[in-house]
């Protein structure tokens, strides 16, 4: 018991530092954001408290509004087109290819990148006069047209493609790891069955996937959020409004328009999502793990 | 808060002067800036070279983008590491850093170099804060300059320039009927913004904007003002490609010099990308204020001089001061930057024809400020947003966009 309670205390000894870090520098400042975006304060801090008025001119923001549907739908797209891709790439390799892992390397060498990186790539290549469209007109296909980066309507769906190209890798590592953990008798009892192999995958493998195929899902979610790098090097939130998200939104009114009301106005609303997002999914967690223990 | 603030600022300097123990018994200057492309780097380059004959080191932490640079200062500032110089425009943009108590007045110096006297009236109330002088205006720039293409112009046979927007839309129809992309756009906020005041300008004539940007008047005049503006905007977008969104300026300026495209709405910084690319003004290419001008919009750089708590950057602030102000300087920088010189005692036969187009309006008074000299940075944004929105949706309802187009100032 004794020695418990010195352990006990040489782990909180240990833990306190980064105690004081999480307190202070996460929910510090947090709390310093909240208050800000209460006040009318420009490029530094002020105390003149003005209400609500920064939240209502944000929502009087068509620039806002934008980036909330914005990053709705490249949220949506992005992540769920990651999952299938991953998930098919990875059911691919499971076949025991050949050149397995020089797939393997290829198909997850874009997450290596950064996103800055991979935006720039991705405006080359669908900038109408310097990328894929203008190499196939100079072959001789004149009337082809592939200007997703600068036309306003396909914009979001260019950064839904380079986001996917980028992040289908890390789940069809996740998902890989997670077939190789399932036991090859399920597939020999299968076969003698005569079940299609995409039958195999849909209704056995994939059922057994689940938590590590929520756990990428997670991963790209919270990067959603975020999204933010590839935008600028992409589009820069352009053509208009067409791709603005609200972490730029926020940064460029914390900086460019120094307009420090505002911007913490912003980063508030999305704190407040992320909390509305995940806290019936965390509830629903608690319910189960209840559950779990009354049946034992 | 303000004790927060100064505790803040206290430890950042403490980190600061520890930061540079060492010592150099020259005067150093880390200076922040924006400028980077060809023609900007070169007219750095000037200041630099004498800032170093006259015994002083020079750290350059230059950031493409003024946004970025910005961002990047706000940032060092916040973190009580200030730089040194930083370059930045005159006006408003300056005024919040200056209420704070976080620049060095240079007020001394620009009583013993008589800057008072050097410099338009006009130039010296935008750098001086009750009643301090605090920048040092490096140059201007005039901002309603539409760069040509002679070789274009002669292939798509246009002999004279423009002198009307409907000559000169009927200028674009012959440049797209000869093959050449007929305006190089620059599809980023700013540089929309740019035209856009630039075509108010021909509308509203030089009261009417100051009106408009000043003492922010929604009266009937400034409305239809607007409007039209609106319509000429968006009859421009037939004539840009298909490239054109976020294209950096200097890349549009080089589809002028290559003769890729026929006309350019710019600054006069994009006669130093001309310059670089050894193209000479008058002869290789063209410079014109918008079609039906009376004036021309400018604006114009300075060096902030933030507070370091170094005596030895104070003294190295001092010397950059003397430099960007030296005549000689003040010639050599405007010709490589392509700007005016500051000063209107200087060597002007040294000019180039633009130049000296704009110094002749800047002489006269026909000259009205851009909008980051009379906004704030908020309303600024609001501007590029207005403009950027009406561009890119496409939108050919001018009257009720000129109706929006008043928010900005709310």
């Amino acid at each position: 018991m004794h020695t418990k309670r010195k352990r006990n205390l040489s782990v909180t000894l240990a833990l306190l530092p980064t105690w004081f870090a999480a307190v202070v520098v996460y929910i510090g400042t947090m709390f310093w954001s909240i208050r800000m975006s209460f006040t009318d304060s420009t490029l530094f801090p002020s105390s003149n408290y003005v209400g609500f008025a920064q939240y209502v001119k944000l929502f009087h923001s068509a620039k806002w509004l934008a980036s909330l549907q914005n990053v709705l739908i490249f949220g949506v797209l992005y992540v769920s087109g990651c999952l299938v891709l991953g998930f098919l790439l990875a059911a691919a390799l499971d076949r025991k290819i050949r050149f397995e892992s020089a797939f393997r390397s290829i198909f997850l060498y874009p997450y290596a990148m950064s996103f800055v990186v991979t935006g720039l790539v991705w405006q080359w290549m669908l900038n109408p006069t310097l990328g894929i469209q203008a190499s196939v007109r100079s072959l001789g296909w004149e009337t082809f047209v592939l200007d997703w980066v600068v036309n306003r309507n396909m914009a979001i769906y260019a950064l839904v493609l380079a986001g996917v190209w980028q992040g289908a890798g890390l789940v069809m590592v996740i998902a890989l790891a997670g077939m190789r953990g399932i036991e090859a008798e399920q597939w020999k009892a299968a076969r003698i069955d005569g079940i299609p192999v995409w039958r195999i995958y849909v209704s056995i493998i994939l059922p057994q996937l689940g938590p590590a195929l929520a756990a990428a899902g997670m991963l790209l979610a919270m990067g959603v959020i975020k999204t933010y790098d590839i935008v600028v090097a992409m589009t820069n939130g352009g053509p208009g409004n067409s791709t603005e998200v609200p972490a730029k939104f926020i940064m460029d009114n914390l900086f460019g328009r120094q307009n420090l009301g505002l911007a913490t106005a912003g980063a508030t609303m999305l704190v407040l999502g992320v909390v509305l997002a995940v806290a019936p999914f965390r509830y629903a967690m608690y319910l189960r793990s209840n559950r779990a223990k009354g049946a034992a | 808060m303000k004790n927060t603030m100064k505790l803040f600022l206290a430890a950042a300097a403490l980190t600061a002067a520890f930061g540079t123990a060492h010592a150099e018994d020259k005067p150093t200057i880390e200076i922040m800036s924006s400028w980077t492309s060809g023609g900007e780097a070169a007219a750095l380059n000037v200041i630099k070279t004498e800032f170093e004959k006259r015994g002083g080191v020079w750290k350059d932490s230059s950031i493409a983008g003024f946004g970025a640079a910005d961002a990047a200062f706000q940032n060092r500032i916040v973190a009580g590491d200030a730089p040194g110089a930083k370059q930045g425009v005159i006006g408003l943009a300056a005024a919040d850093f200056v209420n704070q108590g976080l620049m060095n007045p240079i007020a001394d110096l620009a009583a013993a170099g008589k800057w008072a006297d050097a410099l338009p009236k006009s130039i010296y109330d935008l750098i001086s804060y009750n009643g301090e002088v605090y920048l040092a205006p490096t140059g201007a720039h005039g901002e309603s300059w539409v760069f040509y293409s002679k070789e274009a112009f002669e292939k798509a046979g246009i002999a004279d320039e423009p002198k009307s927007w409907d000559e000169f839309f009927a200028g674009l129809d012959k440049l797209k009927a000869a093959g050449i992309v007929p305006v190089a756009w620059g599809g980023q906020p700013w540089q929309q913004s740019k035209v856009f005041n630039m075509i108010l300008l021909s509308q509203v004539g030089i009261d009417g904007f100051v009106k408009i940007y000043v003492d922010k008047d929604k009266g009937e005049a400034s409305v239809e003002g607007v409007k039209k503006t609106l319509e000429i905007l968006g009859k421009l977008r037939a004539y840009v490609d298909d490239g054109a969104a976020g294209r950096n300026w200097n890349d549009a300026t080089a589809m002028v010099i290559t003769g890729k495209a026929g006309v350019q709405f710019m600054g006069d910084w994009a006669k130093g990308e001309f310059t670089v690319a050894g193209k000479e003004a008058g002869k290789d290419y063209g410079c014109m204020i918008a079609p039906e001008s009376s004036g021309m919009v400018y604006i114009a750089d300075s060096i902030w001089f933030p507070k370091t708590g170094n005596a030895e950057t104070d003294k190295a602030q001092k010397l950059l001061a003397e430099v960007v102000m030296d005549p000689a300087v003040q010639l050599e920088f405007s010709v490589k930057k392509g700007s005016v010189p500051m000063r209107s005692d200087v060597d002007k036969s040294k000019l180039d024809v633009c130049a000296k187009k704009g110094l002749e309006l800047m002489t006269a008074g026909s000259i009205v400020p851009d909008q980051a000299i009379v906004l704030t940075p908020q309303q600024v944004g609001l501007l590029d947003d207005f403009v950027d929105e009406y561009w890119s949706s496409g939108s050919q309802d001018a009257a009720s966009g000129a109706e929006s187009f008043f928010a900005i100032f709310e």
